[in-house]
């Protein structure tokens, strides 16, 4: 009876003695790799480069990709007339056009002020005065509702614009737009994979740290293994070996990716007041802080886990 | 406790270390293992203690095939298997109470108990006033008592003893040899690998002789007079 219970209240304590069996080992591994700062730091600032490259690179992306998402809202339709409409059928264009729903603004552009705002952007001054006449049409700046800003419905409304017999060309503005986010997919697509080789090496370095530190304590864990110590216990203080270097690998990559982005902070502002264009960075999210550092404390404990078990197959009779 | 059946170890390059060795111990028997350097005892004990695996032949210890046994049984296996080595094998750089409770540790018990047993076992050797020490600030001798404490410390049902008393002064030897005699009273079975004859002849308990490989004697225990 009395046996029972205390059978029954030890089995209810045993998720108590293994996560305080857990700490305890985590703090002691903790405590060795502040033993040996000088190594530990170098690690620890290897990983967090290895770390940074790729989620600073990421960070650039995203920005980027805000700034051309931007872009594509403020981009305009331009419709070129046919030569033959005059200035007095556009007004009336534009009025009918101002009806439609996927029509936001509708601004015409005579012939005059065309001809004076592409002398003035394009410098070719002398050639347009050699000029007999206005070769330029009347042209339609049609804005969308910013609300309707995604590609079909734009794709939609250019088509309609095209089947108007007074419509010459079309010519979608946000197309470059498109092009460059391609671009930066690519880019995204390239910063994926310098992510995976890092990894690889971050796995690598972790694991090459911790057979090193398993060559020092060699004897040690032969000892273990003879005294009846399984290979979770012998494995464990390694791998919060390898959780520390990995996790304080992803706490250096935070804090180079931050102070990184502090640093084109002001250069970029200044190069987007150029432009007219309010460009704040979008600095390290939480969801990139919290990947960086789980990604680097995951890499850590698989390459810890790795090199352990390595070891403890090589040392194993048979 | 031990049957060993037609059990022979042969290491990659060398040959047979070990050739058709029959025997069994029962429970709470203490045999010496003798023979000459290189006829194999390590061997047999490396066998036991599963650091090692046969090549042919079947091993039994308590109960268990050891052929059948997985990998990851190995560690429970040995906490069932006192261990006492020549060389001591104890950690350097951890004082003795630390060395002493590490079978204890492995075993996943809490602190208070693993101190409390460590010192039992620790007190059973007489070394009690050094468990703060480290072990290169003792004796040969208290360092194999440091070694057998650790043994013994899960309370085996089976200890193995390599040359225990190897390079010690015929007292502490002696010595040694009346802690292993209590530790059998007490239902602890016992294999003993020595090549101390002096040491064999004035006990009367059993002995295995080895000689290259093949036991070539087992000489019943001699009655105590
Ligand atoms: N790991 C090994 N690899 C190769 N050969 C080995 C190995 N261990 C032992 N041997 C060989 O097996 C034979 C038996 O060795 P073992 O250690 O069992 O002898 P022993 O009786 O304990 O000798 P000693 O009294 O010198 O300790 C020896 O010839 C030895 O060279
Ligand atoms: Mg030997």
């Amino acid at each position: 009876m009395t046996g029972r219970r205390r059978r029954t209240a030890r089995l209810h304590e045993l998720p108590k003695v293994w996560l305080r069996h857990q700490a305890q080992n985590a703090l002691a591994a903790l405590g060795r790799l502040l033993r040996t700062p000088l190594p530990t730091l170098m690690t620890v600032a290897m990983l967090g480069v290895a770390i940074a490259l790729p989620g600073g690179l990421f960070v650039v992306t995203i920005n980027i990709k805000a700034l051309a998402v931007g872009w594509e809202r403020d981009a305009a339709l331009s419709v070129f007339l046919v030569p033959s409409v005059v200035e007095a059928d556009a007004e009336r264009l534009a009025a009918r056009l101002r009806e439609r729903r996927d029509v936001a603004e509708v601004r015409v552009i005579g012939r005059d002020e065309a001809l004076a705002e592409f002398r003035a952007y394009s410098g070719l001054e002398d050639v347009l005065a050699g000029l007999p006449g206005n070769p330029l049409p009347v042209v339609l700046s049609i804005v969308p509702p910013p609300a309707a800003g995604d590609a079909a419905a734009l794709e939609g409304l250019a088509a309609a614009l095209e089947r108007l017999p007074e419509t010459d060309l079309v010519r979608h503005d946000a197309d470059w737009v498109h092009r460059f986010q391609a671009l930066v997919e690519l880019a995204q697509r390239g910063v994926s994979i310098l992510a995976s080789v890092l990894g690889l090496a971050l796995l690598l370095i972790v694991g090459n740290t911790i057979r090193l530190e398993i060559e020092n304590r060699r004897d040690e864990i032969r000892i273990q293994e003879l005294v009846g110590a399984t290979n979770a216990f012998i494995r464990r203080p390694f791998v919060y070996a390898g959780l520390w270097y990995g996790l304080l690998g992803g706490l250096v990559a935070c804090l180079l990716v931050i102070v990184g982005l502090l640093l084109i902070q002001a250069p970029v502002s200044r190069v987007a007041s150029l432009y007219q264009a309010d460009f704040p960075l979008i600095g390290l999210s939480l969801p990139v802080l919290a990947a960086m550092l789980g990604i680097g404390t995951l890499l850590g404990y698989l390459g810890s886990w790795l090199a352990v078990s390595w070891h403890l197959r090589a040392s194993k009779p048979e | 406790m031990i049957r060993f059946e037609h059990v022979t170890k042969r290491y990659p390059a060398r040959g047979d270390a070990l050739r058709d060795v029959n025997f069994a111990l029962a429970p709470g028997e203490m045999v010496f293992l003798t023979g000459h350097s290189g006829a194999g005892k390590s061997t047999v004990l490396k066998l036991i203690g599963l650091l090692e695996r046969p090549t042919r032949g079947q091993i039994r210890v308590a109960g268990r095939d050891l052929a059948r046994l997985p990998a990851r049984r190995i560690p429970y296996h040995r906490r069932e298997v006192g261990m006492v080595f020549q060389d001591h094998r104890l950690l350097v750089d951890r004082t003795v109470l630390d060395n002493v409770s590490l079978p204890l540790v492995a075993a996943g018990l809490g602190p208070e108990e693993v101190a409390r047993r460590a010192r039992a076992a620790l007190k059973q050797v007489g070394l009690l006033r050094h468990e703060a020490a480290c072990p290169v600030a003792l004796s040969s001798g208290e360092q194999q008592r440091v070694g057998i404490a650790r043994a013994i410390v899960g309370r085996p049902p089976l200890l193995l003893a390599d040359e225990p008393t190897g390079n010690l002064d015929p007292d502490l030897s002696w010595e040694i040899m009346d802690l292993f005699a209590r530790f059998n009273q007490v239902g602890v079975t016992l294999l003993i690998a020595t090549h101390d004859i002096a040491l064999i002849r004035s006990l009367p308990y059993r002995t295995l002789t080895l000689s290259d490989g093949r036991l070539v004697s087992d000489a019943p225990p001699r009655r105590r007079r």
